[in-house]
């Protein structure tokens, strides 16, 4: 197993490794570059993984203390867990449900396409669909993206079945299983899906790709990445000249450790990489490290989401196989003639008992709410995902009070809904009642957020330094030798799952960092 | 079902109570998992009377009338098990099973349906009532027998998923063109 010396100052340090980090410690590695990839989180594995909602949601989810404000329900609902994310090797990408879309060309351009939005900051992105299409190609090679690269569709299940029909009652032309990231076929040492319902629990045939079982021990045979498992970054430090020159963690054991380093990237997903910046507060940046434009943490992003869930007179049994079966795209265009700025993907969802009961209303008791949970092998289930407005108040800030285990503030995570949100949250509403409605059912259900898996936009990139916090590689307007490699480079949400993105990004970046490494630009 | 298997030199050790309860339904979905038809819980640190309060306050929070009382009876488990590590919950459950007592005019489990949901409807917004709902609803419906009770399966692949075993055997919609969702790989 390869080691680095704490001291060794020719390693680039990647901190978090999920989708953005694990992907660019691969790349990088292939080069050659050497690599120490610092994850808070335990290492487990598919035969670790567990068939069971609470206690995988104990084993993988991100549970330390955050804390919340604003008008969005999840401040009320879940004050304390803000987000649905992992703190495990592999990160989020042991628990997302693979549903892997390109972005549409004019959402690069959201402030060009839709105009000035008021109490909007809205932005166009650095960067193009044509910058990132070669980065998506490889990424959906690299992922084994069903219906690219001649790999067949997913089979649907029942919960796709009652949505195709819907879809098609309402007059939908795009409803189909489509673009997953599991194999519908064994590919790349890799099983076929064998439709375990348990996408969201890490998936214990590793037919969904993770980089916990792709990526990271592919940097590893090159024997120049060092994994670092429950390793807790606690600061960024830098040299007089303003360049990132260390990382200093807590170790497995809780002892503080500095790594020294030549370039720093951060990946932490977009409530823990803002958080970090502003907890690397120096004399030199009084602000948190790389926020001259005070636009570390902002614009935070969570998606326009929601669910309808439809209780039928005959048996869906939901839960069996793949979460994400099928997705409607019918709605995902910016057709303002609706009311609201931007558009909306359907795909279908479903929960296990135990989920079902604590997301369905949370707080909710009596038999209205029992009487839906009687329903259980009976229901059906849509989830909304649509692009969200930036907005400079919506944002991750050091809670005043509260502190973790080791003495750092933690993240306050402040969000509001946009008028145009709740316009497109009540829209996507009616229209997923509408297809579960044409299809005979016998209620229907509005279900809230659940806690955001989907956390973009707190680093974003800009063409401006005033603008944003990172240029179009992600690399950061102050600091030349720090980077951002998750979702917090998002300028804007976009209406589609982040996690291909965010591959492509990191693809992308690592040819650029490679480069940049060559080069001795950094 | 070895939870609730009733173990005498157990019992006589704890300081607790004891909750027991005959199954209702015979033929329903926890019987048939059931070696026999009486259960037994022990308690920690609630006395039975409590035991008996508590269930019957969770029953009525999460009414599922054909539901056992044996699946209602886990979450009172948990919450005497919290409550043994944790005084100040503890405390906290004593005071408010006597404050059920106290509303329903002397025994809360002799009011009927609509008191009690009236009595718990006033004690809503308060610690009790909160502490013994958020415990409720993660520990009510995730466990084996609530999985059996409502149709759940749960854990799928010790038994190779869903992909033989009707992943899409729905067949009272017609199946989507395979271009929209193909037939599975061999």
């Amino acid at each position: 197993m390869t080691t680095y010396p704490h001291d060794d100052d020719s390693v680039v340090v990647i901190i978090g490794s999920g989708a953005g980090g694990g992907t660019l410690a691969n790349e990088l590695c292939q080069k050659g570059v050497p690599v120490v990839l610092l994850e808070a989180g335990a290492r487990q594995s598919p035969a670790t993984f567990i068939n069971d909602e609470w206690p995988s949601f104990n084993q993988l989810a991100w549970s330390d203390t955050r804390t919340t404000s604003g008008s969005w329900r999840i401040a009320r609902d879940f004050p304390n867990l803000p987000a649905w994310i992992c703190k495990t090797v592999g990160g989020t990408t042991t628990h997302w449900a693979g549903a892997s879309l390109r972005l549409q060309e004019h959402e690069f351009r959201a402030r060009d396409t839709y105009g000035q939005i008021d109490d909007a900051e809205l932005l166009d992105w650095p960067i193009t669909l044509a910058d990132l299409e070669p980065y998506y190609a490889r990424a959906e090679d690299k992922m084994g993206v069903t219906r690219t690269n001649d790999i067949p569709g997913l089979p649907g299940n029942n919960n796709f079945k009652v949505m195709y029909a819907g879809a098609r009652k309402l007059g939908y032309q795009h409803c189909s299983t489509g673009r997953m990231a599991i194999n519908s076929r064994p590919r790349d040492g890799r099983a076929g899906c064998q439709q375990l319902g348990f996408c969201f629990q890490g998936c214990k045939m590793g037919a969904k790709w993770s980089t916990l079982y792709t990526e990271i021990p592919a940097a590893e045979a090159t024997g120049k990445l060092e994994l670092r498992a429950q390793s807790q970054v606690i600061r960024i430090e830098h040299d007089p000249r303003g360049r990132a020159s260390a990382v200093v963690y807590a170790d497995a054991d809780g002892r503080l450790q500095r790594q020294r380093a030549r370039l720093v990237a951060v990946a932490g997903n977009a409530i823990e990489t803002p958080r970090l910046l502003l907890n690397s507060h120096s004399s030199l940046f009084p602000h948190g490290l790389g926020n001259g434009s005070g636009m570390v943490g902002r614009h935070y992003m969570r998606h326009t989401t929601g669910s309808v869930y439809a209780e039928f007179e005959e048996p869906v049994h939901f839960y069996r196989g793949t979460i994400m079966a099928g997705i409607v795209s019918d709605e995902v265009g910016h057709r303002p003639e609706r009311g609201f700025a931007g558009g909306y993907e359907m795909e279908t969802i479903s929960l296990g008992l135990p989920f079902m009961a604590a997301f369905f209303n949370p707080g909710a008791w009596g038999r209205d709410f029992t009487q839906v949970m009687d329903a259980y092998t009976h229901l059906a289930g849509l989830w909304i995902v649509g692009e969200d407005m930036p907005r400079a108040s919506n944002r991750i800030t050091l809670d005043d009070e509260v502190e973790d285990a080791f003495g750092m503030p933690v993240a306050h995570v402040h969000y509001d809904d946009h008028p145009n949100d709740e316009a497109m949250r009540e829209h996507a509403f009616r229209q997923g009642e509408a297809l579960y409605q044409a299809v005979g059912a016998r209620k229907v259900h509005r279900v809230p957020p659940y806690p955001s898996t989907h956390n973009l936009g707190t680093c974003r990139m800009s063409a401006k330094a005033a603008d944003g916090v990172c240029n179009g590689y992600g690399q950061s307007h102050e600091v030349p030798n720090l980077f951002i490699s998750d979702g917090s480079q998002f300028t804007t949400s976009a209406a589609e799952n982040p996690t291909l993105t965010i591959v492509s990004l990191a693809i992308r970046q690592a040819d650029y960092i490679a480069e940049q490494l060559r080069t001795r630009a950094v | 079902m070895g939870d609730l298997a009733f173990d005498r030199r157990r019992f006589l050790r704890g300081a607790g109570g004891l909750l027991m309860g005959t199954l209702l339904f015979t033929s329903g979905p926890v019987a048939l998992l059931a070696p026999s038809r009486s259960w037994a819980l022990e308690l920690n640190t609630l006395s039975s009377e409590e035991g008996a309060r508590l269930l019957a306050m969770i029953r009525r929070l999460y009414p599922h009338d054909r539901m056992e009382d044996a699946v209602y009876a886990l979450t009172v488990k948990d919450l005497d098990s919290k409550a043994s590590t944790d005084p100040g919950l503890a405390d906290l459950l004593h005071q408010g099973l006597a404050e059920l007592d106290r509303r329903a005019g002397g025994n809360w489990l002799e009011a009927g349906e609509a008191e009690q949901q009236a009595i718990l409807e006033a004690l809503q917004d308060g610690p009790f009532f909160t502490q013994v709902r958020s415990t409720a609803i993660t520990s009510l419906y995730s466990n084996e027998l609530a999985y059996h009770h409502f149709g759940y399966e749960g854990a799928s692949f010790p038994k190779g998923g869903y992909l033989h075993r009707g992943f899409n055997d729905l067949t009272w919609l017609p199946n989507p063109p395979a271009d929209a969702s193909p037939v599975p790989f061999a």
